[in-house]
């Protein structure tokens, strides 16, 4: 199958949020961040409570009734055509791309398919249908930045992150050795073959902390749990943080709401 | 019959990948070679690219495998039709067994004491050298790589470079050991050295024994790529060649060799094109000077038809046997091709092995990806590497609600423990209310968070859980 040519919309007034099961848990700030730089590009967020999980878990694990169960009950949550954004490349692509495999044959497949075309990773929205300008107001500061195997590849906006950071005046942004290679997250793969996870995210910040940079910033928040969490176990002189709370916190003071 | 108890397959057990996962991440010679050697494969492939327009040449080769996949039973009779009408002869195999058996029985109406073998991974499937040992018949490897891993009495760890595991002084050291060589830093030397040594071997073998890149159904044409000129020695020398080849290796016509031979040597060694390139189209003619006698074609099967009645499993025989898959594998730099304990290792044998051996026995190979992708997007036929994996993971433990081809041990990995596990967590996040309640309590209790979770805090601290969600955040703000 050949990917669908991405093609965006006009900047809308409202935008549906999606808020996903990590952001919700461990990483409410990135989302509250996202919400508040599409707020200050004047969209109006609407939050569905009822929304849980993409349910990308146990589709990858090749549980795929359990999934769809769970997909099913996200399926209802955005009745109006508004964009629907997500904070995270591998629950955009769950949500974009195999939503419609997932419901295939099951008399759901018109919804799965309208659903997932109006699926937005954020950053990618920001950039390429809100037409964001940021404007730095931080200390200067050195980060790199490691883009989610998703985001990059099922997503198709690993230069979206780089754009978005070269707006900011006092921000150098290096990049690491192998930058495209996998951190070793993978959801339940992590849990599964821990030593090859390990393997590869104990290289994966070593070539970050070669950078030289104190700090990374990712798209993604299983890749920032991962790669942070081996960080910080380790010793490591590198701190992640979730590529919208450093947007947001950068740019912020001039004309956001702070809540 | 008992024809096959004759066949005592020396198989390294298969279920035993995570022991040796970890040996190998421990083990930094492993991790060194492999990491040296596939850091110099994509660096080569990414050069080799330059210049081009990758994405529709990609495109291209995709569509004439389809293509040629779409039509591949009229392909084959046709192939077997030209190929009988150039002299060569062709046999069916529906088992590696049953394509040991076709090479014994040729060799044997030939008397034949000794086969040289160029590359083959088909022969590697079958298990070929071993059955023909045991049929008092000598085989020996010809390319340098199979040369050296059947010296060490290994398997190959690539199915283009067999013997990347191993760094020059251990090759220098086994070459000593079983060859008598001097000891040598020098490559040049040790190439020379096991060149005299074939050279012999390939004056006196009484068959020829090769794969098959790609067999050309309108003209009867075995193609034949490599470098080292083995396999022109091995197709020509001998007074009789036999090629071995998977059902799926059969193109329409010519023209597409092509686009698919600019795609594989680019994408397997970052070569623009291979030193040798050999077509063959039958045994030597009345007024020729050299080439064989007799030309056979062994045509097998094993799983590949059934592969073959499934839309989506189907791609799996599109491979054009490049390895880009593995060079570009962040799990297989780590744990080396040994490690997987199939004849195909990396991405293409995760999901081509299931088929072969079944998914009770494979069942841990589609698991063994945390599905990055690399390999779809390298792959110069686009299979839907990432896709077909998670499809195998369905089949290890939902098979038997899947229709209409199943893979040979399917539902084989559906633990009742792990199914529970899905099925609670399935129901609170399809339950709103309930999951809203689960993880605020889990907020409101984080302290009491388990430290240690499983394999994860093996290498890393614990996620740390928010003290408030952002369903509660956002409901505090009235949204
Ligand atoms: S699956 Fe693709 S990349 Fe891998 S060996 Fe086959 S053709 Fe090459």
């Amino acid at each position: 199958m050949v990917d669908p040519i991405k093609v965006y919309p006009a900047k809308p007034s409202k935008v549906y949020f999606f808020g996903t099961c990590l952001v919700d848990m461990f990483y409410p700030d990135a989302g509250m961040a996202g919400i508040q730089l599409l707020e200050r590009e004047g969209i109006e967020v609407i939050f569905p409570q009822d929304q849980t999980c993409c349910g990308q878990p146990a589709y990858t694990s090749g549980y795929h009734d359990e999934a769809r169960a769970v997909a099913m009950a996200q399926l209802d949550l955005f009745p109006e055509d508004w964009p629907i954004v997500v904070p995270s490349g591998s629950c955009g692509g769950m949500m974009r791309k195999h939503y419609p495999d997932l419901f295939k044959d099951t008399g759901h497949e018109v919804k799965a398919a309208e659903v997932a075309g109006r699926v937005w990773e954020l950053t990618d929205f920001l950039l390429n249908v809100c037409h964001i300008k940021l404007d730095d107001l931080g200390e200067p500061t050195t980060v790199a930045m490691h883009t989610s195997c998703s985001a990059r590849r099922e997503m198709g906006v690993a230069e979206v992150g780089p754009k978005l950071l070269g707006q900011l005046s006092n921000v150098n942004l290096v990049e690491q050795i192998r930058a495209e290679e996998c951190c070793g997250f993978g959801g339940t793969f992590a849990i599964r073959h821990p030593e090859i996870s390990g393997a590869m995210v104990s290289e994966k910040v070593d070539t970050l902390v070669d950078t030289g940079a104190k700090a990374f910033v990712t798209t993604d928040c299983g890749c920032l749990m991962n790669i942070d969490g081996y960080a910080e176990k380790n010793r490591k002189p590198i701190t992640g943080q979730h590529i919208l709370s450093f947007l947001w916190e950068r740019t912020n003071g001039k004309k956001g709401d702070r809540s | 019959m008992s024809e096959t108890a004759e066949h005592s397959p020396h198989h390294i057990d298969v279920k035993e990948f995570h022991p040796r996962a970890q040996a190998a991440i421990h083990n930094p010679k492993i991790r060194q070679n492999f990491r040296k050697a596939m850091d110099g494969l994509m660096t080569k492939r990414k050069s080799a690219f330059e210049g081009w327009d990758l994405e529709t040449l990609r495109d291209l080769g995709a569509n004439i495998r389809l293509r040629a996949l779409a039509n591949l039973p009229d392909l084959l009779e046709q192939l077997e039709q030209k190929l009988t009408e150039n002299g060569i002869k062709v046999h069916w195999a529906v088992d590696g067994d049953e394509a040991c058996r076709i090479v014994r029985d040729i060799c044997k109406a030939r008397d034949a004491k000794t086969v040289i073998k160029g590359k083959s991974m088909v022969s590697e499937e079958m298990e070929l050298n071993h059955y023909l040992e045991e049929q008092g018949i000598e085989a020996l490897e010809s390319d340098l790589g199979e040369y050296i891993v059947q010296l060490a009495g290994e398997t190959p760890s690539h199915i283009i470079m067999p013997a990347i595991h191993k760094n020059t002084d251990e090759i220098s050291e086994l070459m000593h050991e079983k060859t008598g060589t001097d000891l040598s830093h020098d490559v040049e030397y040790l190439t020379a050295s096991a060149r005299l040594q074939l050279r012999e071997k390939f004056m006196n073998a009484d068959v020829g024994v090769s794969g098959v890149n790609f067999a050309v159904a309108e003209t009867g044409t075995l193609c034949l790529v490599e470098n080292e000129g083995n396999g022109r020695m091995t197709t020509t020398v001998p007074p009789c060649h036999i090629a071995v080849t998977g059902i799926e290796k059969v193109v329409p016509n010519l023209e597409d060799v092509t686009a698919l031979l600019a795609l594989l040597t680019r994408s397997a060694t970052g070569q623009h094109i291979t030193t040798y390139f050999n077509m063959i189209s039958g045994p030597r003619k009345p007024d020729e000077l050299d080439g064989p006698e007799e030309v056979h074609l062994v045509l097998v099967d094993n799983g590949r038809s059934s592969i073959y009645q499934d839309d989506e499993l189907l791609d799996t025989l599109r491979c054009i046997r490049c390895g880009a898959c593995m060079n570009h594998c962040p799990v297989y730099t780590r744990v080396g091709g040994h490690t997987y304990g199939t004849t195909y290792p990396g991405p293409i044998g995760k999901i081509l092995m299931p088929h072969l051996i079944g998914l009770d026995e494979g069942r841990h190979l589609p698991t063994a990806s945390s599905l990055c992708g690399a390999c779809g997007e390298v792959c110069p036929v686009k299979i839907p590497i990432p896709d077909l994996l998670v499809r195998l993971r369905q089949e290890s433990v939902d098979g038997d609600k899947l229709h209409p081809a199943k893979v040979r041990g399917h539902g084989a990995k559906r633990g009742a423990v792990e199914a529970m596990v899905w099925k609670g967590w399935s129901w609170m996040h399809a339950h709103p209310g309930m999951y809203r309640f689960g993880t605020s309590m889990a907020a409101r209790f984080r302290k009491l968070q388990p430290g240690q979770i499983g394999g994860w805090t093996q290498y890393r601290t614990a996620p740390k859980l928010a003290p408030k969600t952002l369903h509660e955040r956002l409901k505090e703000r009235g949204q």
